[in-house]
């Protein structure tokens, strides 16, 4: 796992948004450090605070209503009190980051030779347009885009939404980051193109030795590419652990739900899906102690405590979670309909 | 290309014939002002001679026939004033530089201005800068030329001397022309300014939350790069568009108050006199005239907008 010296060492985040409504909490007390050349999982529903999370790192959601606390040091810079200049010259060059919607993340007016040209030309003061041109072509090419001489000159509405995507990797490989933050990668495209993009971020990974962190709700993509998972609720980070120890002793409810709500290949297909009861509370007005709670089936009274992120399993530091439970009720309790979940399917009704 | 401009062509000659059709119907046929022969022949005239201009002049004859008639002497420059007997196409004529001037120097004047003042509220938006931007553009856009003009010519011109009380020179003379046209100018960008800069200022503000913008922070451009190569510059669409049409229509006359309170005889402030003289003719030619400017402008402002924005090339 994580070497001496993390590439990314994030402690006690902590962002909030003034709003008209109130003051949302949307990352409450997040840590978790990222080693070079590991990919490092961030999964929740929408709202946990995941993207606010790794746009926070970026320095994207500065602004007049934002308050950040806590402390994130890549390497010797930290994030968190960087100068808007200092920000600059790491956005795009130490930390690069690919978003969501290729569609709509691309400027619709430049030809996507000049938006990767303009990067390169951002972070490598003095190179010249052509030379930045030939790298930009190496770029298109070695994420896999076919004819890249010749697609530098096209618009994004041109491209579809993998190529566009490949185009963001591009992007974000040209100037060699150390810290690669892929913000659901995937989730805007078809499948087969998804494990497209995730074999371009693995190579990525081999080439460069990049760390990676993959914000996604998809655990299909996180069995696929991580190697560690952090699961957030709430804007708290509620487990933390190997990929293998999240889906093979997962230990905290919320985990369950995730895991039993997903589609798998072995399940019976005539039972419904089940789903997580409920809404994630709002960031307004966060419910006292355990945030999963008011979901939770098997919340007792301790649950009003707040829980600690600490290791539960005897002999392993590493598999963090916050929830109040005995680890062998843990392990009974999870065991729903010969699989985990939150609830038996047999329960869900159709 | 080829075909868009072909498309574009046809498309113009259907417009002009459309509005030719409706003004026609609208000022020679539904306000008729009297019987134009008579208008023609005089006061003095006796009921023979009216009779021999109507016959003369194609009153009497079928209305499609009278509409060519009207249609051919408009583009063919023999269309006569009833009331003034002037050569309506050579009036035009002579009012086109004043009112060309007046529009190109005011047009370039109220779209920088508003660009620099839109961005400036957009960028400061809920501040001090914005709300006083705001205020302005408010007056600016409740403010009627003929008082803002009034006020400058009593003022700037008449009290201080700073500018010419009224008047056109020719650009020949470019220092007296362009002194003669600074006050004109402000006077009519000013309504401009008050509008253009609050859709720019609303459109900036959509487009910074565009997920293009945040890429472009997230690949280390600076403020000042992100602002102009991808804010500003997809924000500019809808402000390019609207002033295309906006020139059209002062070139064809439609800066009427303006012209009027600084006598610049430009084609708004014969619009102005034959309305005044209910110059059907001379009307017409000025419709016409606006909807060529419209038409052609718009297919300008058509081909600007596919080089400010590539996808519409396709459509």
């Amino acid at each position: 796992m994580s070497a001496a010296a993390p590439l990314l060492q994030v402690d006690d985040l902590r962002v909030s948004f003034a709003t008209e409504d109130g003051l949302v909490r949307a990352v409450d007390g997040v840590s978790f450090s990222v080693a070079a050349g590991e990919v490092v999982a961030i999964v929740g529903e929408s709202g946990s605070g995941k993207s606010v999370t790794a746009m926070t790192l970026m320095g994207l959601t500065r602004g007049h209503n934002a308050r950040i606390e806590g402390r994130a040091r890549l390497g010797d810079t930290e994030l968190l009190s960087a100068s808007e200049h200092e920000l600059q010259r790491i956005r795009g060059a130490s930390i690069a980051m690919i978003f969501q919607d290729p569609m709509s993340s691309l400027n619709p007016v430049y030809r996507i030779g000049d938006q990767i040209v303009e990067q390169i030309r951002a972070h490598e003061r003095g190179i010249s347009k052509s030379a930045a041109m030939e790298r930009a072509v190496e770029l298109m090419e070695r994420v896999g885009i076919p004819r890249s001489s010749e697609r530098l000159r096209s618009y994004p509405h041109e491209f579809s939404g993998g190529m566009r995507q490949r185009v963001m990797i591009a992007m974000a490989l040209s100037c060699s980051p150390k810290l690669l933050i892929a913000d659901e990668p995937t989730t805007a495209l078809d499948v087969t193109i998804q494990a497209q993009i995730l074999e371009e971020l693995r190579t990525l990974r081999e080439q460069t030795g990049a760390g990676i962190i993959l914000v996604t709700h998809d655990l299909a993509v996180v069995a696929d590419i991580a190697d560690r998972v952090i699961v957030m609720y709430s804007g708290r980070v509620v487990e933390e652990g190997t990929i293998d120890e999240l889906f093979y002793d997962p230990l905290h409810p919320y985990t369950w739900g995730l895991l039993g709500s997903i589609t798998r290949i072995d399940r019976d297909r005539s039972q419904r899906l089940p789903a997580i009861s409920g809404l994630p509370p709002s960031l307004l007005n966060t419910p006292k102690g355990c945030h999963f709670r008011p979901r939770c089936p098997h919340a007792f009274g301790r649950c009003t405590d707040d829980p600690q992120l600490i290791a539960r399993v005897p002999d392993n530091a590493e598999h963090l979670d916050r929830c109040w439970l005995e680890l062998d009720r843990k392990r009974a309790l999870r065991v729903v309909g010969d699989q985990i979940g939150l609830v038996s399917p047999e329960t869900v009704v159709s | 290309m080829a075909r868009f401009v072909v498309r574009r062509l046809l498309v113009m000659v259907a417009m002009l014939f459309a509005i030719s059709l409706v003004t026609f119907l609208l000022f020679i046929v539904a306000l008729p002002n009297g019987n134009p022969a008579a208008l023609i022949a005089g006061r003095l005239a006796n009921p023979a001679e009216v009779h021999l201009i109507t016959v003369r002049y194609g009153f009497n004859k079928p209305i499609w026939v009278q509409y060519i008639k009207t249609i051919a002497n408009i583009f063919g420059g023999t269309a006569y004033s009833y009331q003034s007997y002037f050569n309506v196409d050579a009036e035009i004529e002579a009012g086109l530089p004043a009112t060309i001037s007046l529009a190109l120097g005011a047009g370039v004047i109220w779209l920088l201005t508003s660009i620099l003042f839109g961005t400036l509220a957009a960028i400061r938006a809920g501040r001090y800068t914005d709300r006083v931007l705001t205020v302005l553009s408010m007056i600016g856009v409740s403010m009627p030329p003929f008082f803002f003009g009034a006020i400058l010519i009593y003022y700037a011109g008449y009290k201080l001397g700073l500018i010419p009380l009224s008047g056109y020179v020719n650009i020949t003379n470019p220092a007296q022309w362009l002194w003669h046209l600074i006050a004109p100018w402000i006077t009519l960008s000013i309504l401009f300014v008050g509008i253009y800069s609050r859709i720019l200022r609303s459109t900036i503000l959509d487009t910074v939350n565009e997920d293009f913008v945040r890429t472009a922070k997230a690949k280390g451009l600076s403020q000042g790069q992100v602002l102009r190569r991808h804010i500003l510059r997809n924000s500019l669409v809808p402000i390019i568009s609207l002033w295309g049409l906006d020139l059209a229509q002062v070139i064809g006359g439609g800066a009427i108050l303006t012209e009027s309170v600084y006598s610049l005889h430009g084609v708004g402030y014969l619009a102005y006199q034959s309305v005044s003289h209910l110059d059907t003719v001379t009307l017409m030619s000025i419709v016409m005239l606006t909807a060529l400017a419209v038409v052609v402008l718009g297919a300008l402002t058509e081909i600007f907008y596919a080089f400010l924005d590539p996808r519409i090339r396709l459509q």
